[in-house]
């Protein structure tokens, strides 16, 4: 090990810790909860409010519904007309959106920070107010159709991921897509939307986090008078969602127009649960760091610049999840190598780790891209959001951050390689093999049953 | 997991600003070897932010070569004097670096992001000196990637996005550099030599622009910007001609099996130091570029559902850059949207925005400049168009002021002058007929 990287991974854990300073919690007698982290640099804030549900909750018929309630949220509540609510943070100065995803929803303002109190009133204002007119909700739904065209049906390597998530998946959730099958779309129905509204967004199901130019001390006083204002109901009852245990290999083969071939793997593996004693996951975010991410990982290395069979290569892998967790890798074919040819190169890389573990070297620049990674995070108010965000949401709390690069700099070379062999293994493995199809001009490609 | 977003809007705003209260103190020199040195030091995050960019991107490929530029860029990275490629690929990773190449129709270069603590620092900087300055373009290195681009540009010429953006530009552009795209043919032409050539040429220092955002003190900063230019080569100097002005309107469908039609229209129109840049700037927010609220949002998606995203934008460069309207939509909608885009722009461009949606956008434009400039990284993107384009040093702090001197008679005669409805090139990609 050479000194200068120790050095360095004080340092970050020493600034995540004083970011941990900087943090201030509330509960409200609701149940709403309130995370305000202070950071002066510049003269904004911004507000995010996560509902703790996702497409995750959905039952099958209606997969979706998330996500369009999402949209009906900007259609106006009995106070505020249809498209009023961007239009009066436009009108502050601000910026708004929102997103949904397989396990939580999330709205957002970043404003200057004189505005914070005026986005928390209009927030506090849609999470108990909200009027879904059937009109509305009939235009909507057709921007959500098109949305699902553009982002997925017209998309080969989207198309092949969502493939990929119904094949590896047979009883949880995460099988079907967060935007929701097309059909599923076509038969939704405002009274749906309105279902869901009523069902998951109360206080008790919401955190409010504030990242910015901020004393928060003030901001629980706004709090307490919009959001405090709301009452308290009562959550359906979340029954647990589990998928039963993989017995071998699954594969999935799309076919679509494009040049190149695309295999994207899927492996079942465990997301952080417990901070203070996992350490398998934490592994894992290593070993896929050695594998992907940067242009010295071996995937690159040895597929795009040794053997030259693909384009490009990948792995990604997400520490923190409601459900259950998945290294994903992909490669994209260079021109006359096939699907199959990387899929065993896939498959031989992943051996090979679990054989052979990962070098000194390797292990070192892998957390150092981690950790460098959790401080360039800092720069942005946003980002800094979504990390506490995604910690409550996951069922962890934002104080577990600082455990993060705890967790990553105490893996050890014999850890990556123990997670390579238990979970980079066939039998939890799916495949998904995009087959490109030279384009027909004209007809469409796939059809999609016709809207209405 | 994956997240879906509302609304993923092309927001080209055309610049940014300040607060009142949030001015940006820039450093700003010339080095040894003539490039432009800007410097915003701020010391609250142990980072550090570089970008170098030269006049070396798409406009400077010629017409039977496009590709050629970002071919060089990409093969800048692959070995230098010193370190091998998987050497230079180690260096920026154990640096705990992030490497980026920025490539547009104007500008080509690199963005590199540090840790400021020493070592980090000086291994990632070291490195980003040997890319720049000392690129070896080896031949089985140009040959692979040479390949990888054939192949990129072969993938891309099957999805409609790419397909829409390439027609629109050639009917935009017909007889100028900003109109081209790479093929695969134009990529297999290009030789060794060409990059070698391209890069001696377009990478001089004497046209070289270098920001600097973060940890660093002034003599550091300063340091710092010698090693990355002192021994760029001598480059060659190039004056981009203009465009043509607008062509009559041509609108071409091209089959594709698409679900969606892709429908875009443009024309060349705005250059950086066009006098009509605020008027515009103003006029699209209300038109297409704000957000939700736009003119064309609200027409297209929220009173037809026709469409999820829906955006006009101007995108200026050192010549008149496009015009730009965009959407998606079902197939046989494609003719229904399009009418209704063409009728918001031609009202708009006859009797201009109202004395309430000026007032609004100028108050959102105006509101919403501290979120332009509040993070290190947009820092560094600002800065870096006033260090290309050779803006005042007061850009930003002026901005506020600029926009808010902004006329009701200005926007409607900048629309007036600049946008022809009838003259908009347009192109549909999976079209119906």
């Amino acid at each position: 090990m050479v000194s200068w990287i120790s050095g360095f991974i004080f340092a970050a854990l020493a600034l995540v810790s004083a970011a941990r300073a900087e943090t201030s919690e509330f509960t409200l007698a609701n149940g709403l909860r309130l995370i305000v982290k202070e950071d002066h640099r510049a003269p904004t804030v911004v507000q995010q409010v996560w509902y703790r549900a996702g497409s995750m909750d959905e039952s099958p018929g209606t997969t979706g519904v998330a996500h369009v309630l999402e949209h009906m949220m900007f259609k106006g509540t009995r106070r505020v007309g249809p498209e009023e609510f961007s239009r009066l943070v436009a009108e502050a100065g601000g910026r708004d959106n929102a997103f949904t995803s397989t396990d939580y929803t999330v709205y957002h303002e970043q404003v200057h920070r004189d505005r914070l109190p005026f986005v928390m009133r209009l927030e506090a204002d849609r999470m108990a107010n909200l009027a879904i007119r059937p009109e509305e909700f009939a235009r909507e739904i057709k921007v959500v159709m098109e949305e699902r065209r553009l982002s997925t049906e017209d998309q080969p390597r989207a198309l092949l991921d969502e493939n990929l998530l119904a094949t590896a998946f047979s009883a949880h959730p995460y099988k079907s897509p967060t935007i929701g099958w097309m059909q599923d779309l076509q038969n939704m129905d405002w009274k749906d939307a309105q279902a869901w509204y009523r069902s998951w967004y109360a206080p008790n199901n919401a955190t409010v986090v504030v990242v910015g130019d901020v004393d928060p001390g003030q901001v629980a006083a706004w709090a307490k008078r919009y959001y405090g204002a709301l009452a308290r109901r009562a959550i359906p009852p979340r029954k647990p969602q589990s998928e039963p245990v993989q017995r071998g290999m699954r594969r999935v083969v799309l076919k679509a127009p494009a040049e190149l071939a695309y295999v994207r793997f899927g492996y079942k593996a465990p997301a952080l649960r417990d901070p203070a004693k996992d350490w398998e996951p934490f592994a894992l975010a290593v070993l896929v760091k050695v594998l992907g991410g940067n242009d010295a990982a071996r995937l690159n290395q040895v597929l795009v610049r040794e053997r030259r069979i693909a384009t490009s290569a990948g792995a990604e892998y997400e520490l923190l999840s409601r459900g259950p967790g998945m290294v994903l890798l992909n490669a994209a074919a260079a021109q006359g190598h096939s699907g199959s040819e990387l899929e065993s190169a896939l498959r031989e890389i992943a051996a090979r780790v679990a054989a052979q573990g990962v070098t000194a070297e390797e292990l070192q620049r892998a957390k150092v891209q981690l950790l460098a990674q959790l401080v360039y995070r800092r720069d942005s108010f946003f980002a800094q959001a979504m990390e506490i965000g995604e910690l409550e949401s996951s069922g962890l709390s934002f104080r577990d951050a600082e455990r993060i690069p705890e967790g990553i700099k105490a893996v050890s070379a014999g850890q990556v390689q123990s997670v390579a062999a238990k979970y980079l293994v066939d039998d939890a493995l799916t495949v998904a093999v995009l087959d490109p199809q030279p384009l027909e001009r004209g007809a469409p490609a796939h059809t999609a049953p016709a809207a209405h | 997991m994956c997240a879906v977003l509302r609304a993923s809007i092309a927001l080209l705003l055309l610049a940014a600003a300040l607060p009142g209260e949030a001015r940006v103190h820039i450093e700003q020199w010339t080095t040894q070897s003539g490039a432009r040195a800007y410097f915003v030091e701020t010391h609250a995050l142990p980072i550090v932010d570089v970008s170098v960019e030269f006049a070396a991107g798409g406009a400077y490929d010629a017409r039977d070569r496009a590709g050629l530029g970002q071919l060089t860029l990409n093969l800048m990275k692959g070995g230098s004097e010193r370190y091998s490629e998987a050497e230079v690929d180690r260096r920026i990773a154990d640096a705990g670096a992030q490497l980026r190449d920025n490539f547009d129709l104007d500008r080509a270069g690199y963005a590199l992001r540090t840790l400021s603590s020493e070592t980090e620092r000086k291994l990632a900087v070291d490195t980003l000196a040997e890319i720049l300055q000392a690129p070896r373009f080896a031949t089985g290195i140009f040959e692979r990637e040479k390949a990888r681009a054939i192949a990129n540009a072969a993938e891309a010429e099957t999805q409609p996005d790419h397909i829409a953006e390439k027609r629109l530009y050639a009917l935009m552009y017909p007889a100028h550099p900003y109109g081209l795209t790479a093929t695969p043919s134009s990529l297999a032409a290009i030789t060794r030599e060409d990059v070698e050539r391209h890069y001696r040429a377009r990478y001089g220092a004497a046209g070289a622009a270098l920001t600097i955002v973060g940890d660093l003190t002034v003599d550091a900063a300063r340091s710092l910007a010698e090693q990355l230019t002192s021994r760029l080569p001598r480059g060659d100097d190039v004056t981009l001609p203009p465009p043509a002005p607008p062509q009559s309107g041509e609108t071409v469908r091209v089959g594709h099996p698409s679900t969606q039609s892709h429908v875009l229209l443009g024309e060349a129109a705005l250059a950086r130091d066009d006098p009509d840049y605020f008027p515009l700037l103003v006029g699209n927010y209300i038109l297409g570029g704000g957000g939700f609220v736009s003119r064309l949002m609200t027409e297209v998606r929220s009173k037809h559902g026709l469409a999820y995203s829906v955006y006009s934008y101007f995108y200026p460069f050192a010549q008149r850059g496009p015009f730009q309207v965009g959407l998606q939509t079902r197939r046989d909608q494609a003719n229904e949207a399009l009418k209704r885009v063409r009728d918001v722009i031609a009202e708009f461009v006859a009797q201009g925005p109202t004395e309430a949606e000026l007032r609004a956008a100028k108050k959102s434009l105006i509101g919403g400049f501290p979120l332009r400039i509040d993070t290190n990284r947009k820092l560094l993107e600002q800065v870096g168009v006033i260090a290309y384009y050779r803006l005042p040093i007061d850009w930003l702090d002026a901005y506020p002021a600029r926009l808010e001197a902004v006329t009701l008679d200005q926007v409607r005669g900048a629309f007036a002058r600049r946008i022809a409805p009838d003259k908009l090139a347009t192109v549909v990609v999976g079209a119906t007929d």
